[in-house]
């Protein structure tokens, strides 16, 4: 086992590099997690696994955001929503679209990826984004 | 009727003070602290602050509004204190809650008979869009900070789940900041001393949908503070004090998105069940709360987790006019974060001071009548901290 990645934040945005969405699973009691960590939450156990999700999820909420903090000022408005994947595990995330007015709790929505942030400074991970299923 | 059995107290609180909250330019923290300081000692003449008060435990969320970290040292030092030990204490908005807490267990413990607890956040020399950013670093960085949430927002995924699972309405969350506002026009201290109107607040505009500007508690500059000691030596220093007979503290994800509902927040939920237990009173022994409406829908949920009314029924009760001066429990007598305003870092110890002039017959216009059981509801973050007390007017 020793060769595969620790389950780190970082590496979960490397893997969202190659276009990947990745979350921690549980050995023994089979809880899948984002953030990924060495420690699952339900039973206490350090036995824990990379899972690749699928590209299909659910939206479980939403908001459309009007009044952001400086960096997302360009976006605004902006939704943002809790998707549920096929696995169960939820996932917090920008939800684009070009009519903010048709989103629904319970839609279908699909993963795509950004590549790397360009800042100089830390973080440079890329970004997942959820956008309707095409 | 069953009245609740008298427990021993964990601590007894004989002074409270509070800055006046609103857009104090020019002052400082430090300065603002100070200023709470001084009306609590002005509370008990037989107290000699800086010789009596033996620790000091101060809330305070960001260092990033006045450059400025390591306050508790300093807020001791405006506050006459040194060279008392002081410490921040930083749990978002439940620092001064969790501040409480600290003292509680400093004088539970025998370590020290007397100390002062409060908290502090200047906030208002930065702009809006910083106050945002610095308010949603209380968020998780990595997930939800990194994907442009925000605290509004984070408060409406909760509210569009409220909505679409127990139809509560756009409506009903502006009741609360009306009830609020209104309550917010009787406290000289508050921020904001205006009643807003229910159309006022709906047509007011868009911070994160569904929340509105008047969904939103303030950006305020603030200080608060309480003196605590044991409830035996209580009786030597003042004749108006305040038991606090529950504390419950507890945590929940950081995230929002790895609970398992999303119209409760667990941890408040926790955490007045075990203050709850410790206090051996029920819901329906409270006269008077303060609870935290950082957002509308907050006030409509603590009311669910709290008791007060059954799940998802949160807007109707605030509708019902359940929750008004006068009605069977009044909530935010105070004005609440929505009007008194939010200093961040004074919040917590800011309730339980209102809760202090209920229970002692100082609340002047905004009098619960015979008001002996009160509770503070206190909240960190999207809700990963939930702080609840319960107190007993003497
Ligand atoms: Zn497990």
């Amino acid at each position: 086992m020793s060769e595969l990645p620790p389950p780190t934040i970082e590496e979960f945005y490397r893997q969202c590099a190659d276009r990947k969405l990745m979350a921690v699973r549980c050995v023994r009691c089979k809880h899948i997690m984002v953030p990924p960590r060495a420690i699952c939450p339900k039973c206490r156990s350090s036995r824990v696994e990379w899972v690749q999700l699928g590209t299909q999820g659910k939206l479980v909420t939403y908001t459309i955001v009007h009044v952001s903090p400086p960096q997302f000022k360009h976006m605004t408005p902006y939704a943002v929503g809790i998707v549920e994947m096929e696995e169960g595990v939820k996932l917090p995330s920008i939800i684009r679209t070009s009519r903010l007015e048709s989103l629904k709790i319970g839609m279908e929505l699909e993963v795509d990826f950004s590549p790397k942030s360009q800042e100089t400074s830390w973080p440079h991970w890329p970004r997942y984004f959820f956008k309707e299923t095409e | 009727m069953r009245r609740p059995r008298r427990v021993k107290p964990l601590a007894t609180i004989i002074s409270a003070g509070l800055s006046k909250f609103g857009r104090r330019e020019g002052v400082y923290a430090r300065e603002l602290f100070a200023e709470a300081a001084l009306e609590a000692f002005h509370r008990v003449e037989k107290l000699d602050p800086g010789k009596d008060i033996k620790a000091a435990f101060i809330g305070q969320m960001s260092e990033a509004y006045e450059h400025q970290a390591h306050d508790a040292p300093i807020a001791a030092s405006w506050a006459g204190l040194l060279p008392a030990p002081a410490t921040r204490i930083e749990n978002a908005c439940a620092s001064s809650g969790s501040a409480l807490r600290c003292g509680i267990m400093a004088i539970k413990s025998g370590l020290y008979d007397i100390v002062l607890v409060g908290g502090v956040e200047k906030m208002t020399n930065q702009p809006t869009p910083e106050v945002t950013g610095i308010l949603a670093t209380a968020s998780d960085y990595p997930f939800e900070q990194w994907n442009g949430m925000t605290f509004p927002g984070l408060f409406a995924l909760m509210a569009t789940v409220h909505m679409h699972d127990y139809g509560t309405t756009e409506e009903q969350m502006a009741a609360v900041a009306v009830k609020n506002h209104k309550n917010g026009a009787l406290n000289p201290k508050a921020h904001m001393q205006k009643e807003v109107s229910l159309d006022e607040v709906m047509k007011s505009r868009m911070v994160a949908w569904p929340l509105k500007l008047y969904d939103c508690s303030l950006i305020t500059d603030g200080a608060s503070c309480l003196i605590l000691t044991s409830p035996k030596l209580a009786k030597k220093l003042s004749d108006n004090y305040v038991h606090i007979i529950g504390s419950g503290q507890s945590q929940d994800t950081f995230c929002l998105h790895e609970r398992d509902s999303l119209t409760t927040i667990n941890a408040a939920k926790q955490a007045a069940q075990e203050a709850y237990k410790m206090a051996d009173v029920k819901a329906k022994d409270i006269d008077v709360a303060e609870v935290h409406d950082c957002f509308t829908i907050a006030e409509i949920i603590a009311c669910e987790d709290l008791g007060f009314c059954r799940p998802g029924q949160g807007g109707k009760f605030v509708e019902s006019g359940a929750s008004n001066i006068g009605g069977a429990i009044p909530i935010n007598t105070s004005g609440g974060l929505k009007s008194k305003g939010h200093p961040v870092g004074a919040t917590g110890t800011a309730q339980v001071h209102e809760l202090f002039l209920q229970l002692t017959g100082q609340a002047d216009r905004r009098q619960v009548a015979d008001a002996e059981i009160a509770l503070a509801h206190n909240l960190g973050g999207s809700g990963a901290t939930g702080v609840v007390h319960i107190l007993r007017g003497a």
